[in-house]
């Protein structure tokens, strides 16, 4: 007999190496050595994760008890991924163009970003997935308890310790497990590579373990033809023809269903991916991996019921069958198969309910308290998020350990995965007509959702309270007041019928109809059209040229109405030039395609017909659609770049924009200044490479010719420089602390870093009258910046006969002051105050000197104005510039 | 060098050359003067707004090459200039710019203009407007 210290202390190593697999795949990954972790096989095998603890223990348990119907649980998948793999390439697309990190998300996503949707579908994810988490807390228990010999015997314990205790030490050890696993960082894209290959290694762990007890189970039993007979002998029923009957179709459709619905499966299959084209080798492989682990099912549990003692549990035979025999190290094996399913359903639908608590309800909430103060900053974000994650696994654990305490009369594990599945499934009308059905609506989604989840809760979830409960006994026998009609396993006078076919039937029934009709009755918002254009028009070649044109007319009024939302006034204002009031068919598909390389070709169409054939819905609607559309652009390019921190910051964003469409009129004059100023030195440089190209040159020419494209490609690179460095003073990046610094000292190094341009030009630098010390709060290399440039400028721009520098400083007033003076040509009155704008410099002084971007006395004055001083030109009688710098001294 | 060599030219006597070149960037106006020269024409040259008005009305040239952004007074001011003079009126004009904006090739030909490149140019779209304009060279 196995001790069951022996069988922990094998479970919580098991674990650790899982969590080593975990580590070193993801730093492999982040390394960018993924190497096998992309194949399609991992990929593949990450999808088996379908198979759990129910799937391992429950199909042999199933198959004693009602022969082949364990079959349907493989059947449905198996169709999804042979037959309807569209779908999924569907979902994959869609997922990966918006950004989809959920089974809620989508759904949102497609019914025009509704954060109410989002929040129906994860609450009812939850709590339809609590039975499924109890299920493996079930399983696990059950094993742990079979394999160290106290199952089979009850009120027994072990070691004191009874079931519950069991259990919820085994939720908390999962919980903890989870969050160490899953927790660690927030991804973007919500990938978690290192996850998926424990997941993987776990898949082959468990197919390894049942294969190898199905073998042994054959070998034993004296090969398969012996244990039929013997079976067949014994009186056991097993081709009864009885078994494909309406519960088994309900059954199928049930796990077809999940496979799409099941956050679990959503998470792997659809937001994991990272290739589309691994589906292709799901497609065959993960129905093969599906068919090897129910290869041995029906001989197990024809072995097990055969030779094990009337009364032993089937759904453990797995674990008992070998233990009988002797087989401790393969029942261990056995075990760790079985642990393995549970571990990894639970991970798996932990982290991705997670996702969606923490996104869509946790994440909504703090904004609203905090109205979006103090988590602007990147850091407050993640710790949220990553503590948001924490607790919503403990939640659904906790949740998963109150079902299981509530329902740990009943025996069987089978029933408990359906309800489950049977309460994601209420996900799938919707699923579908976001993909195909454009007309479908937000209300009639979360009608039909709601509808689902009310019955599913009323025909399938309450009723597993019964054994506990005697309120929810009596509803099952005599219907809520006595109306018979209302009983759960007989909804609206449905008698006679199999419970889960009566559920299947009138919940996805219910569900369906409220979807069509409630979409017939309602209309779509600009914004839900928008987005099921993007959904549903996903393999529209987006090149335009089609015989699309759409026929009719609009006015150029209008059109251009549209334009605008989308481009801005002034694209806009250029494509309409010279169009006559009436524009010709020609000009709407040029718009319509101008359109689509801004928004996307399907909205793009969508836009335009409905202008331009006037359709019934109004052309105040289209403009709305458009602003609308703009606005969906520009927030999901931002998502892009930092999708969850810019989720919560979306509303500092829009104020931001507000902003930056003032900002547009300058910055128009400003890119059109850089544009100028970067032409001018691609000029020179492109036409002496031209020259250059041509044979008959001397070598002095060709000598003269590199060394100006040298000089000014360094020009053009200091530009650029200066350009950056402009913006991020002006944005408020590469911030610096005032701090206090000796100014004089600063002063020192730049009269210093100058001293050798003025020896080449033949010229002095004169220290006037110094401070002496001086104290100011600012930045030393900064301020050395500053005092550099103006220095340069006046060594640089000076075309006296003798050239002088004149640089002197004094502590004056409590400011400290320095002033930089030349005897070059000066600075007319006029343009005194233009040369501290960007773009603006003096007359070139001498010849040789290389001319500056006109960036250098912008970039100066926005330094020492972050220091609280101030830079200014100061009027002089005698030829040639004065710069003064002020700066208040400590 | 030759931008100094031809600015003292046009400065220093009454030749009229074929071409007169405004332009206030040293390496822009090197690489003009050489590639106009080698086509074989003569070149004059000056580096502000004032000296082009100033050097066309001493010696007119049988076209201007006119940079917009010249120091002291601006190429579209030169060219307004230009097609106020009564003699001066027919003189081909052709345009240079940095900003490469429909903008500037508007005004530009809203002011009489007759050619129009922008910076960076191909040598060659220079050489083909400058001949477009005053024909190939003569070679008496």
């Amino acid at each position: 007999m196995l001790s069951s210290e022996l069988v922990i202390a094998i479970a919580i190593a098991y674990v650790g190496l899982l969590f080593l697999i975990a580590y070193v795949s993801d730093r492999r990954a982040r390394r960018g050595k993924a190497g096998f972790l992309n194949s399609p096989f991992v990929y593949t095998l990450a999808i088996s994760v379908y198979c759990t603890s129910w799937t391992f223990y429950g199909a042999v348990g199933s198959a004693a008890r009602s022969g082949l119907e364990y079959l349907a649980i493989y059947l449905g998948p198996t169709i999804v991924f042979i037959g309807w793999w569209f779908i999924l390439r569907r979902l994959v697309r869609i997922s990966h163009n918006q950004r989809i990190t959920s089974i809620a998300d989508l759904l949102s996503a497609r019914f025009g970003k509704s954060s109410r949707l989002a929040v129906l579908i994860t609450i009812i994810a939850v709590i339809g997935i609590a039975p499924y988490i109890a299920l493996q807390l079930k399983a696990v228990t059950s094993s742990i308890q079979a394999i160290a010999g106290v199952g089979e015997f009850p009120g027994r314990t072990l070691r004191g310790i009874d079931e519950v205790g069991l259990a919820l030490a085994v939720a908390a050890g999962m919980a903890l497990f989870t969050i160490l696993f899953g927790t660690r960082n927030v991804d973007a894209k919500e990938q978690h590579l290192g996850v998926v290959a424990a997941i993987a290694f776990e898949a082959i762990v468990k197919l390894a373990a049942l294969v190898a007890t199905g073998i042994f189970v054959v070998y034993v039993g004296g090969g398969l033809q012996a244990i039929f007979s013997r079976a067949e002998a014994a009186g056991l029923d097993i081709y009864s023809i009885g078994t494909f009957d309406d519960r088994w179709i309900a059954m199928n459709v049930l796990s077809a269903a999940a496979i799409l619905c099941l956050p679990r499966q959503f998470q792997i299959t659809i937001v994991e991916n990272s290739d589309e084209n691994h589906l292709r080798t799901a497609s065959w492989a993960f129905p093969g991996y599906l068919l090897l682990m129910s290869l041995f099912t029906l001989p197990i549990a024809l072995f097990g019921l055969t030779s094990m003692p009337a009364g032993a549990n089937p759904d453990m035979f797995v674990l008992t069958v070998p233990l009988a025999s002797g087989q401790e190290g393969l029942a261990l094996f056995s075990f760790i198969g079985g642990f393995s399913s549970a571990t990894s359903m639970i991970i798996v639908e932990s982290i991705a309910l997670s996702i969606m608590v923490s996104n869509h309800i946790v994440m909504p909430l703090m904004l609203r308290f905090t109205q979006g103060r103090g988590i602007g900053r990147g850091q407050g974000v993640s710790s949220l998020l990553l503590n948001s994650r924490r607790f919503s696994i403990a939640l659904i654990l906790g949740l998963g350990f109150l079902y299981f305490y509530f329902t740990r009369n009943s025996n069987a594990l089978a029933p408990i995965g359906l309800i489950s599945f049977c309460g994601v499934a209420q996900f799938l009308p919707s699923i579908i007509a976001a993909l195909f059905w454009r007309e479908a609506t937000l209300k009639a989604a979360t009608a039909a959702v709601a509808v689902g989840f009310v019955v599913w809760a009323w025909s399938s979830f309450m009723p597993s309270f019964a054994g506990s409960s005697v309120v929810v006994a009596d509803i099952m026998a005599h219907g809520p007041w006595g109306l018979t009609w209302l009983r759960p396993e007989a909804l609206f006078g449905l008698a006679g019928i199999d419970p889960l076919v009566n559920v299947v039937f009138w919940s996805l029934f219910l569900n369906t109809a409220t979807l069509v009709v409630v979409s017939l009755l309602t209309s779509p918002s600009a914004l839900e059209r928008v987005q099921a254009a993007l959904f549903i028009d996903l393999f529209r070649p987006s090149t335009a040229g089609s015989p699309s044109v759409i026929r009719g007319s609009a006015t150029a009024r209008d059109l251009r109405f549209v334009a605008e939302r989308v481009f801005g006034p002034a694209r806009a204002y250029a494509l309409f030039a010279g169009v006559p009031a009436v524009p010709p068919p020609q000009f709407i598909d040029r718009l319509e395609r101008e359109l689509a390389g801004s928004i996307g070709a399907a909205s793009a169409h969508v836009m335009l017909s409905k202008v331009v054939s006037g359709d019934a819905i109004s052309i105040e609607e289209v403009f709305e659609m458009a602003g609308e559309t703009r606005q969906a652009i520009e927030y999901s390019q931002e998502l892009e770049r930092t999708s969850e921190e810019l989720r919560s910051t979306a509303a500092q964003l829009e104020s931001a924009n507000l902003k930056l469409r003032e900002l547009d009129g300058q910055k128009d004059e400003f890119l059109s200044q850089v544009s100028h100023e970067v032409r001018t030195p691609m000029a020179s440089i492109r036409s002496f490479s031209e020259i250059l190209l041509d044979d008959d040159l001397s070598d002095a020419q060709r000598r003269r010719f590199v060394s100006t494209i040298h000089q000014e490609s360094l020009r053009l690179t200091k530009l650029l420089d200066e350009i950056l460095d402009l913006s991020a003073l002006e944005r408020g990046e590469r911030p610096w602390d005032n701090v206090r610094i000796d100014a004089e000292a600063a002063l020192d190094r730049a009269i210093e870093v100058c001293a050798p341009l003025a020896q080449r030009r033949h010229m002095h630098i004169v220290v006037g009258p110094r401070a002496g010390s001086a104290i100011v709060e600012g930045d030393t290399d900064r301020l050395c910046q500053v005092l550099i440039n103006l220095i340069v400028n006046a060594i640089k721009y000076n075309d006296a006969d003798t050239p002088v520098v004149e640089v002197r400083s004094e502590v004056i007033d409590g400011s400290f002051v320095v002033e930089i003076s030349d005897n070059g040509p000066g600075i007319p009155a006029n343009e005194a105050q233009a040369i501290f704008d960007m773009f603006t410099r003096g007359e070139h002084g001498r010849s040789d000197a290389t001319p500056g971007a006109g960036l250098g006395l912008a970039i100066s004055r926005k330094i020492i104005t972050r220091m609280s001083g101030a830079l200014e030109l100061v009027p002089r009688d005698t030829r040639g510039a004065r710069f003064r710098v002020t700066l208040p001294a400590c | 060098m030759a931008a100094l060599l031809a600015g003292r030219r046009a400065k220093g006597g009454d030749v009229a050359v074929d071409i007169l070149i405004a332009e206030d960037e040293p390496s822009i106006l090197e690489s003009l003067d050489f590639i106009l020269r080698r086509a074989g024409w003569s070149i004059a040259s000056v580096t502000d707004g004032d000296a082009v008005l100033s050097t066309l009305r001493r010696a007119p040239p049988r076209l201007v090459v006119l940079d917009v952004m010249l120091p002291k007074r601006s190429g579209f001011d030169v060219l307004k200039q230009i097609r106020a003079d009564d003699v001066l009126r027919e003189l081909p004009v052709l345009i240079l710019t940095a900003k490469g904006q429909a903008k500037d090739r508007r005004t530009a030909e809203e002011l009489g203009a007759d050619g129009f490149v922008t910076k960076p140019y191909a040598n060659a779209e220079v050489i083909d407007e400058v001949r477009r304009l005053i024909g190939a060279v003569h070679t008496a």
